[in-house]
């Protein structure tokens, strides 16, 4: 197990707080009216993106959800042609044919966000397959939920993953909830990574609210995937501070303020960032520093974004074919 | 020369031959599925290739429809060009989603970043007794999704041409094959050649009457227009190929000589192609038709099991001869 650098822990950081502040404003943006559609927002879960990527390069692919922002962050997206696609700009990495959820870059190894719940483990099956077939040492991580443990083409990607011993590290972003179903209502075990002994593959569960653990986690994975050593199933428990789609985390009828408020006292950036302080790696005034100067970015992302050109309607046919 | 160029093969050759080629002609390329491996395809269609290439060009698969098709996607994405085998077409029930959802879109919704240099090969059609779950012609589900392309191979010498040009394509391309046509014989070069893909072909010239039709319904309307010869009815009959894109320019040159127009499927009449091909038919040629379009397609029903239903849902011949002599009140 490699312990991280300064560096590293300093990246993985930024990650974070990239995310969250993305997020926090991109909320924003939806509640004043400016973004339309459906923002499915990865407040809460920041440890697990950013614990994963940093490991990854832009020759790996991921293949992510619904809940796709944080994954594109984490993986190296930019904020001005993110939000220029949120804002359904002819500037945004999709050019506005993809909006939130199907937010994409090729060229970083992002595969897309995707509006079906399990549809990304097969297709990162399919991304494993490629890198073996070529001989590199590059890996495909899918990010799926709880919920998504239910479909059975998690399933068919897990057994062909295990079956051909392909570079795929599955991270289940367990989040307590399938859309407003709680686990307990659609599933009858506690840890999904206890369906990793099912397909022969090894099933890891982490905390997935403290950035380290995950960090660790996924480095074992993905070296493992690495070596040829094939599949793992890395169940992060983790938890969502909004609702399923939108912003609003408290008074929802399907679970309780107060279940809310013991996730958030465990809130992965607070303490990671308590951690990082400990460790005498980020100053509390240093990461105030790093929030601001993302804060700032964020804002310039989203004027880049307001003063881009809508899609030329002319474009509507485009790219329907290559 | 001359005599290789009249060597014959079957159908089911003729794909071996195709996907042999794709084979040694891109190293990119790998043939994945039930039972193409170790078996040779339940069909025979990928027999010794596994012998020839390899298990990691020639892939069995678990019986894991959605994980193959996915498997698809995700190489086809990264840069490989996938051959993937659904045995039956009635098992895109198993992966309409990644068929769907994913293949046909991704490029799409990714503002054209993506490519999907993936082929699917399939197998459709009834007459062999295998019932409701592994006879239909389901072509219309595909030719109904943006982004696809659709292919339906009714002779050998098409079959390995269309195969190599759906290959070749940077879009993903179904190629429907037919299941009774795959002892079917004919002239087949062995060089490696495309057909292709969204120009139809038309196998017999006549003035009377067009027939358009595709898949094995091609030779039941060639027999068809044999007889109505004999009564003096000269049936043009065009063998689409390709059904998305589709070559709405032949289908309307040869209305405009002939005047009347019978669409011919083995798919269900209703809402099948057959439905789109007279509505295009009657937007841009209302003014040439002397008579409606005509249809002939199976009846709304599942496809029976026993031999004396199975024939009796089937078009045939015959009742493509029934359709155009009543189309020319004849």
């Amino acid at each position: 197990m490699s312990t991280p650098s300064d560096d590293v822990l300093l990246d993985i950081h930024r990650r974070m707080v990239r995310i969250r502040t993305f997020e926090t404003e991109a909320g924003r943006m939806a509640e004043a009216g400016k973004i339309p559609g459906a923002l499915h927002l990865y407040v809460g879960e920041e440890a697990v993106a950013a614990g994963v990527m940093v490991h990854l390069s832009n020759e790996d692919w991921i293949t992510s959800t619904h809940r796709g922002h944080g994954h594109l962050i984490a993986k190296g997206g930019e904020f001005d042609r993110m939000f220029a696609e949120l804002f359904g700009r002819a500037t945004g990495y999709c050019r506005g044919k993809g909006g939130s959820m199907h937010i994409s870059n090729m060229d970083l190894g992002m595969l897309g966000a995707n509006g079906i719940v399990g549809a990304g483990p097969p297709i990162a099956v399919g991304a494993a397959f490629s890198t073996k077939y070529r001989n590199t040492d590059r890996v495909a991580v899918t990010f799926f939920g709880d919920g998504a443990s239910n479909e059975g083409s998690f399933h068919e990607a897990a057994n062909m993953a295990a079956l051909y011993k392909l570079p795929v590290v599955f991270v289940c972003e367990n989040n307590g909830y399938g859309e407003y179903t709680p686990q307990a209502k659609h599933q009858a075990i506690v840890d999904v990574a206890d369906r990793a002994s099912g397909y022969g593959m090894p099933g890891v569960v982490v905390d997935g609210m403290d950035a380290m653990a995950v960090y660790e986690a996924a480095d074992a994975a993905i070296e493992r995937a690495r070596a040829g050593d094939g599949p793992t199933l890395l169940e992060c428990k983790t938890y969502r501070f909004f609702d399923h789609v939108g912003v609003r985390g408290m008074g929802l009828t399907y679970r309780t303020d107060e279940e809310l408020a013991e996730w958030q006292k465990r809130d992965p950036i607070h303490m990671f960032e308590a951690r990082l302080a400990e460790l005498d790696v980020l100053s509390k005034d240093s990461a105030q520093a790093i929030h601001e100067e993302v804060l700032a970015e964020v804002r310039a992302g989203i004027e880049f974004a307001e003063a881009s050109p809508t899609p030329d309607p002319d474009t509507l046919l485009d790219d329907v074919y290559a | 020369m001359a005599e290789a160029e009249q060597r014959e093969l079957t159908y089911v050759d003729a794909i071996i031959e195709g996907a042999r080629t794709i084979l040694i002609e891109q190293d990119n390329a790998f043939i994945a599925g039930e039972d193409v491996g170790g078996a040779g395809g339940v069909f025979g269609s990928y027999r010794g290739l596994l012998e020839e290439f390899g298990p990691e060009r020639v892939v069995d698969t678990p019986i894991s429809e959605e994980g193959i098709v996915g498997l698809g996607v995700g190489a086809a994405a990264t840069g490989l060009r996938p051959i993937i085998d659904i045995m039956f077409m009635d098992f895109m029930g198993e992966c309409m989603d990644e068929i769907a959802n994913q293949m046909a879109k991704m490029r799409y919704m990714f503002g054209g970043s993506a490519k999907l240099p993936v082929t699917v090969v399939t197998m459709s059609g009834g007459g062999r007794n295998l019932a409701a779950q592994h006879s239909q012609s389901l072509e219309a589900w595909l030719c109904h999704l943006p982004g696809l392309k659709v292919v339906a191979p009714s002779t050998p010498y098409d079959a390995k041409g269309l195969l190599i040009a759906a290959s070749r394509d940077d879009n993903p391309v179904f190629t429907v094959m037919n299941k009774m046509s795959l002892a079917n014989r004919g002239v087949v070069p062995e060089a490696s050649y495309e057909v292709p893909i969204g120009k139809a072909n038309v196998v017999r010239e006549g003035d009377d009457l067009t027939i358009i039709t595709y898949s094995r319904m091609v030779s039941e309307s060639l027999s068809a227009a044999d007889a109505l010869a004999q009564d003096g009815v000269e049936a043009e009959v065009i063998d689409l190929r390709s059904l998305q894109p589709m070559d709405t320019d032949t289908i309307i040159e040869s209305v405009a000589k002939t005047h009347r127009a019978v669409v011919v499927h083995e798919a269900v009449r209703f809402g099948g192609l057959g439905g789109e091909i007279a509505s295009q038919i009657q937007e841009l040629a209302f003014d040439e038709l002397d008579a409606p379009v005509s249809r002939v397609g199976a009846p709304f029903s599942p496809v029976p099991f026993s031999a004396v239903l199975e024939q009796t849902y089937l078009p045939n011949a015959d009742k493509i001869v029934a359709e155009s002599r009543s189309l020319i009140g004849a």
